[in-house]
């Protein structure tokens, strides 16, 4: 009972007997339950996009199977091949993050470098050619609900295609321009060698989290430019 | 069940002169950047019980209006307004983070023994942005005001003008707060549990906590992005909603139960959870079926997620989608009849005292009872058709949320007011208290039922002049109930003025482990890890372990 007296307050206390790395947060015992916690926190925080993008997955399937028509009609204005390039830019980035992970695991901080900067490029470039799909759309009318005005469209109900296209992509592409901040973050930290084998979890979860976002892409992908 | 004990003996003489998670930092900044579970839940508390008072008000000119079929106070339209507003603040604002987000942020770690919940800075991230959705939600009545009912309803909620937009936006990012809350919950649950906290060794109050924070991650996304359509809808009129434009207004439905249904049972399992802790503590009887009572807020939170097509009887729904639906809505009594028969089984030749809380739980059984059975007259196809929108369904929620969520809530704040304060209140006030809200509640909400059955629809400004008895009737009655609370609300605040801390450790003679540690709660909760060796609920254990370490 001796030791009642000792203050809990501060970074003092009782972690004395094993020791204490800097990254451990004091409601954690060990780094394995720390990290532990963190991955499944992270793996809730996805199942909650999944649900996120449901939401318009299933108004998406609703109203196509309303307009069939007008569904394909519509989806002939996209680009297919910038749609394709989007892809694989995305399915590439997503091997660079893997390597910055498995980098980062291995306390290769200089290789975890350039692959994260790698990504945080790819990503750009996907943002880049999204901009110029959305610009093209812009200019021609072809937009959502009431702001539609393309004068050459053949089956009524095509602004609900693009209603849905441009929900769709922009809020995967919010989460593209996130996932950039995110990574550049992530380049910050490294620079300043907060990461190694002990602990890279932001770099773990991170990749989780892209992986994710690039999954959601590869089903858009069909369901937007390949309809019919 | 497993036997317990832990070793985190303090004294229990000199406790007032020890530090604890109040007095140990000072200072506004101290509070406003903390990361303490202990503190974030005792600031969302206030809060909330501001949203409430509000929401509470709002309720009382509603009721005042009533009181004639003319008008009294306000007019129709602010009428629409004030009844809108009562049920998006009580419900976005009060009901859902009510319980996991105050009691279950200050009491849930410590349950575990563990010092903190898994992610500290992101629960602080959730009051805050708890805050702006609330202010958006201020901002929503100041700019404007909206008159769609809570529930937002399209083709109206999209065409209308006022501050429908601030709101649905306020939901969103309330959701965001709700999801934040329920991942850092589960992750505490799964992985900060003390050595030997195995998972039926958890006070049953953490069980319901799991199936709440389950609901909250996989239900709030859908009404985020609900929200989100709906915004779109209104400023680039999207056509998803509207059936003028090729969508389809029933899809919104559709979405807004997805989630709403479920979010009822957002409200009332912790209400459960806490009820599960107040019975045997207060009956110093084992709990009986724990395992039932475990599984069962478990299996509500599952079978919740497929009953949300009763909201939408009359709205055009295939015959066979209601009937289906209809079938699973009866399945929910079958757990929910399980827990209370297990109380019930509990109390039976257990030492029961009368305290406040357990008077609340008491309560709590009798309003719940009402609650859920005159849900199942709802959920009956037939019936719900001559029901459908009257006082009836006002009356059946009102019995659940606030005769349920709201009162276990009660009987919670009272359980747990020594060791978040470290003050006993004045337990002859508290038990008048609850007496006027019992009674309180039932005048305002039985005649609602009879005033239903007789076909009075809900959110009506004007009535048939027959309906006027019961309408003063329950009027009258939420009076009553408001007195009650602040009655309540003074007993509960009055004790917070003296210097001393006067409460004991453990004041009920509890088993679970908040009640092994100083009252009010030490900074850290634990001096040295708890190590778990008698079961939650064992209060005979308990006892020879506090004798144990008093004379240690």
């Amino acid at each position: 009972m001796s030791d009642i007296a000792i203050p809990v307050g501060g970074q003092g206390g009782e972690h004395s007997a094993h020791s204490h790395p800097k990254f451990l947060q004091h409601h954690f015992h060990t780094a394995q339950q720390q990290f532990e916690a963190s991955k499944l926190g992270m793996w809730l925080f996805l199942v909650t996009e999944i649900l996120l993008f449901s939401g318009l997955f299933l108004g998406y399937f609703i109203l196509q199977s309303k307009h069939p028509q007008a569904f394909i009609e519509a989806h002939h204005h996209l680009d297919r091949n910038l749609g394709l390039i989007n892809t694989l830019v995305l399915l590439v980035s997503s091997f660079t993050m893997v390597m910055a992970v498995q980098s980062a695991a291995l306390s290769k901080t200089k290789a975890t470098l350039a692959f994260l900067y790698t990504t945080f490029t790819l990503g750009g470039v996907f943002m880049v050619i999204k901009y110029f799909e959305y610009s093209h759309k812009i200019h021609d009318g072809l937009l959502p609900g009431s702001l539609f005005s393309y004068a050459g469209a053949a089956v009524p109900g095509e602004y609900l295609f693009f209603s849905m296209y441009f929900m769709m992509t922009g809020v995967h592409g919010i989460h593209i321009i996130a996932g950039m901040g995110v990574i550049a973050y992530l380049i910050y930290r490294t620079h300043k060698g907060d990461y190694s084998s002990e602990y890279y979890t932001p770099v773990d979860l991170t990749g989780l989290y892209w992986h994710l976002v690039d999954l959601i892409w590869i089903y858009l992908f069909p369901l937007l430019y390949l309809v019919s | 069940m497993a036997e317990v004990s832990t070793q985190t003996q303090q004294a229990t003489a000199s406790h007032h002169e020890e530090l604890n998670y109040l007095n140990e930092n000072r200072g506004v900044k101290s509070w406003l950047l903390t990361v303490d579970h202990k503190r974030i839940g005792v600031m969302y508390f206030w809060t909330i019980m501001t949203m409430f008072f509000v929401g509470g008000v709002l309720a009382l000119v509603l009721r005042t209006e009533l009181l004639t079929p003319k008008r009294l106070l306000v007019d129709a339209q602010v009428y629409n307004q004030l009844f809108t507003l009562h049920g998006a603040i009580m419900t976005f604002l009060v009901l859902v983070p009510l319980i996991p987000a105050t009691l279950g942020n200050f009491a849930m770690p410590i349950m575990l023994g563990a010092k903190d919940v898994a992610f500290p800075r992101l629960n602080l991230a959730s009051y805050y942005i708890y805050v702006v959705g609330a202010l958006m939600a201020v901002a929503a009545i100041l700019g404007g005001g909206l008159d769609t009912g809570w529930t937002f309803y399209t083709p109206y909620s999209s065409t209308t003008s006022g501050g429908v937009g601030i709101m649905t936006m306020a939901a969103f990012v309330l959701g965001f707060s709700s999801i934040l809350t329920g991942v850092n919950f589960i992750a505490t649950i799964h992985k900060l549990r003390a050595p030997g906290m195995s998972w039926y060794n958890m006070p049953l109050f953490i069980w319901g906590m799991y199936a709440t924070s389950l609901i909250q991650v996989l239900a709030t996304p859908v009404i985020g992005i609900t929200m989100v359509l709906l915004l779109m809808e209104r400023i680039f009129q999207v056509g998803i909603f509207d059936a003028n434009l090729g969508g389809d207004p029933v899809l919104f439905q559709h979405f807004f139960w997805f989630y709403s249904h479920p979010v009822v049972y957002i409200m009332i399992l912790p209400g459960m959870a806490i009820i599960s802790e107040v019975i045997p503590t207060f009956s110093q009887k084992t709990i009986f079926g724990y395992k039932p009572i475990a599984w069962s807020s478990v299996g509500i939170a599952v079978v919740g997620f497929l009953v949300w097509g009763h909201h939408l009887f009359v709205s055009g729904q295939s015959e066979f989608a209601a009937a289906v639906f209809s079938f699973i809505t009866f399945l929910v009594a079958i757990p929910s009849g399980i827990k209370i028969w297990n109380w019930m089984a509990t109390m039976y030749r257990g030492s029961i005292s009368l305290k406040a809380p357990m008077l609340y739980a008491i309560s709590f059984l009798l309003l719940f009872g009402i609650g859920g059975l005159t849900g199942l007259f709802l959920g009956a196809l037939a019936v719900d058709v001559h029901l459908h929108d009257t006082y009836f369904i006002v009356a059946h929620f009102h019995y659940v949320m606030m005769g349920g969520t709201l009162i276990a809530f009660f009987a919670g704040v009272h359980y747990w007011w020594p060791k978040i304060y470290g003050r006993m209140y004045n337990e002859y006030w508290a038990s008048i208290a609850c007496l006027l809200v019992f009674l309180g509640f039932n005048g305002t909400f039985l005649p609602q039922f009879i005033l239903g059955a007789r076909g009075m629809p809900r959110r009506y400004y004007n009535y048939l002049d027959q309906f006027q008895p019961l309408h003063v009737a329950s009027t009258i009655g939420s009076y009553i109930l408001a007195l009650g609370l602040v009655i309540m609300a003074v007993v509960l605040i009055a004790p917070l003025f003296r210097k001393r801390y006067d409460a004991p450790n453990n004041p009920w003679g509890a088993a679970s482990l908040e009640w092994t540690v100083s009252s009010p709660a030490p900074t850290h909760n634990f001096h040295h890890d708890p190590v778990i060796t008698h079961g939650p609920y064992d209060f005979k254990a308990a006892r020879a372990a506090e004798k144990a370490g008093a004379h240690a």
